[in-house]
């Protein structure tokens, strides 16, 4: 035995209990953690700017899972949904609000109350349901393919990849294009209502013609309000 | 080299996997901290050749190229402030979690061939899902710094960031729709050859596309003529004004990082990834263009591509950084929302129209068509599962079937 061999040995011997560890479970441990450690915390906190970071944070684990999951589609998607696009407007929204008395928030202890119900109810709901699952309760099953986004692209468009020739037969539109439609026309509905509400309402300066016609004085153009004048100089920066 | 390390030298299984890791990531950061220092001393010699100045030309010798080591070490050495009103946790919480988001969008960013950190099936979406990330350590030094500078800056920055992920995005979708691919790797695969397989040219709505990506890119790195976040001359220094010392370079780092990081996108997405404009691996003999026949040499070679490509995407960023005024938030918002995302959409329609029109090309049969990229999908997705006996119709037959 030379000398090589000897010191992977004993490399090996050092380091058993490292082998021995379940690094895949290991690290779900790690992810699972944070998520519910920092989910936690955001009840816990008082300070709302602390709340949304621990809220990143929780779902930015969450995100972890699924990419330990080998599901690097839907962790990406949240990513980009929640970590990225409802927490930063989350945060914008925080901001705007944090430098005034609503920077800490007192809960009344009857909300507190309510609310441990609720998540008390739902928790039990999740839980009874995932236990319910038959397949989830054979431990071990390691996942032989890696799973890509592709079937899901193609089913939008009408193509079921997934699923038995027969089975498409007999169901022909079993895509997800028309649900997919359906949502994206409601949230463009939501976006073209939250833009019409959100709006600066000015009222337009009258013709020159239309006023001689009237002989009255031209309406008074209306001044934009304190808010919506700090709102706009909070972007361009002056005014303050 | 994981696999190399278990099988040649005995490592432990989990000890060679950290190691490559290991090693992976300190590449990885290398590319971006000294990055940094050789892109910091380009920008202020290229600035000052804008401007008709010499640059730094006495730290280190002729050109002054040890000048941003001299700075680094000046950095390390400063003060290291807090401003009393601090929230002294998410301010020194903040640099951090900008140069964190810059540095994991790396992960899945391909170099050559196979040499990138981890191969993703949605690549794409992963790097500019990461990138976004970047605006968060911003809002937190903006607000965490308890003053209305910073507060300022952040405030933009969260505005123009969030307002240029739609055309970006939209941009990003057209060379996923030409390769059927989201993995970087498969795109840039798909442009080896001459350079007229880049997707730069692949018809003229991608021509368009691209640079209406690259102004996307740059403001959504913050540069100029887009650093609202960060005008000196009416926010003195924006989100970073209360920073000082190591903690400032980290979000230099992250912006030098991040701005390497869409050069690179745009050469593995528009511009061949690590294929050269002429393909002189293959036309010597020493690969076919796929990642299984490459030697080393040739993956080198690639990498020194795609490095070229990025670096010179980030001078072209310098050169209009010096080049253009900065521009008001208002035209910020309607560069972003009256031109880019209209003129992507209408490419983008574009480019679907071509595809289903012309999808050889104007040149008969020089590239792939739109057909064969859908069975190319087919054969990834229908790996017929175990019981899935029987026969299975072509996608056109599918497709057909669903219309009627």
């Amino acid at each position: 035995m030379d000398l090589t061999t000897n010191c992977l040995l004993a490399l090996h011997l050092a380091t058993l209990p490292m082998a021995l560890i379940d690094w895949h479970a290991a690290f779900f441990l790690l992810f699972a953690l944070v998520a519910c450690g920092a989910a936690v915390m955001v009840v816990l906190t008082d300070n709302v700017v602390r709340m949304a970071l621990h809220l990143v944070l929780s779902l930015g684990a969450t995100a972890g899972l699924f990419f330990l999951a080998g599901a690097e589609f839907v962790g990406s998607m949240q990513l980009m949904i929640y970590v990225g696009g409802t927490l930063v407007l989350l945060v914008f929204g925080v901001m705007l609000t944090a430098q005034t008395k609503l920077v800490t928030l007192q809960t009344p202890p009857g909300d507190r109350v309510l609310a441990g119900i609720l998540a008390a109810a739902l928790l039990a709901v999740l839980v009874q349901s995932a236990v319910s699952i038959e397949p989830w309760r054979q431990p071990g099953r390691a996942v032989t393919q890696p799973p890509t986004a592709t079937p899901l692209g193609m089913a939008l468009v009408g193509v079921r990849v997934d699923r038995q020739p027969v089975e498409v037969e007999s169901r022909p539109r079993s895509g997800y294009l028309l649900p997919f439609e359906i949502v994206s026309v409601h949230l463009l509905v939501v976006l073209v209502g939250a833009a019409y509400l959100a709006r600066a309402k000015r009222r337009r300066t009258p013709r020159p013609i239309d006023v001689v016609a009237s002989a009255d004085p031209p309406p008074p153009v209306r001044q934009p309000r304190r808010e919506e004048r700090e709102a706009a100089s909070v972007l361009v920066g002056g005014g303050q | 080299m994981a696999e190399f390390l278990i099988n040649t030298l005995g490592f432990p299984a989990w000890l060679a996997w950290s190691a490559t890791a290991g090693v992976a990531a300190f590449l990885i950061l290398n590319v971006i901290a000294g990055g940094a220092l050789v892109f910091i001393w380009a920008e202020r010699k290229i600035a000052a050749r804008i401007q008709d100045r010499l640059g730094p030309t006495r730290t280190g010798g002729r050109f002054g190229w040890l000048q941003s080591l001299a700075d680094g070490i000046k950095l390390l050495a400063k003060e290291d402030l807090m401003p009393d009103g601090a929230d002294t946790l998410l301010f020194r919480l903040a640099p951090y979690v900008s140069f964190c988001a810059s540095f994991c969008a790396f992960i899945a960013m391909p170099f050559a061939f196979d040499v990138v950190g981890q191969r993703l099936n949605v690549g794409v979406f992963f790097v500019i899902a990461v990138l976004g990330l970047e605006v968060f350590g911003v809002i937190l030094a903006g607000y965490a710094s308890a003053s209305k500078w910073s507060l300022f800056g952040a405030m933009r920055e969260a505005a123009q960031v969030v307002s240029y992920e739609v055309p970006l995005g939209m941009c990003v979708v057209v060379p996923v729709m030409l390769a059927g691919s989201m993995d970087l790797v498969t795109i840039g695969e798909k442009q080896a050859g001459w350079i007229s397989n880049w997707y730069l040219f692949h018809d003229p709505f991608t021509f368009v596309i691209f640079w209406v990506y690259f102004t996307c890119a740059v403001a959504s790195v913050n540069r100029a003529p887009f650093d609202l976040a960060e005008a000196e001359s009416e926010l003195v220094a924006g989100f970073h004004t209360e920073y000082s010392g190591l903690r400032w370079s980290f979000f230099f780092m992250a912006e030098y990082g991040s701005m390497f990081l869409v050069s690179g996108l745009a050469a593995v997405l528009f511009l061949g990834g690590w294929n050269g404009p002429i393909p002189i691996a293959e036309l010597a003999g020493w690969s076919d263009g796929s990642a299984v026949t490459a030697p080393y040499a040739v993956r080198l070679l690639g990498c020194a591509n795609l490095l070229a490509k990025a670096t010179a995407g980030v001078l072209l960023m310098m050169w209009i950084r010096w080049t253009l005024p900065r521009l008001r938030i208002d035209q910020v918002m309607t560069t972003c929302l009256k031109y880019c995302t209209p003129i992507a959409a209408v490419m983008f329609a574009g480019v679907m129209l071509w595809q289903l029109f012309l999808p050889g090309g104007l040149v008969p049969g020089g590239r792939q068509g739109a057909i064969s990229v859908r069975e190319g999908w087919l054969e990834q997705a229908a790996e017929p599962p175990a019981e899935a006996v029987g026969v299975r119709r072509s996608v056109p037959q599918q497709l057909a079937g669903v219309a009627d």
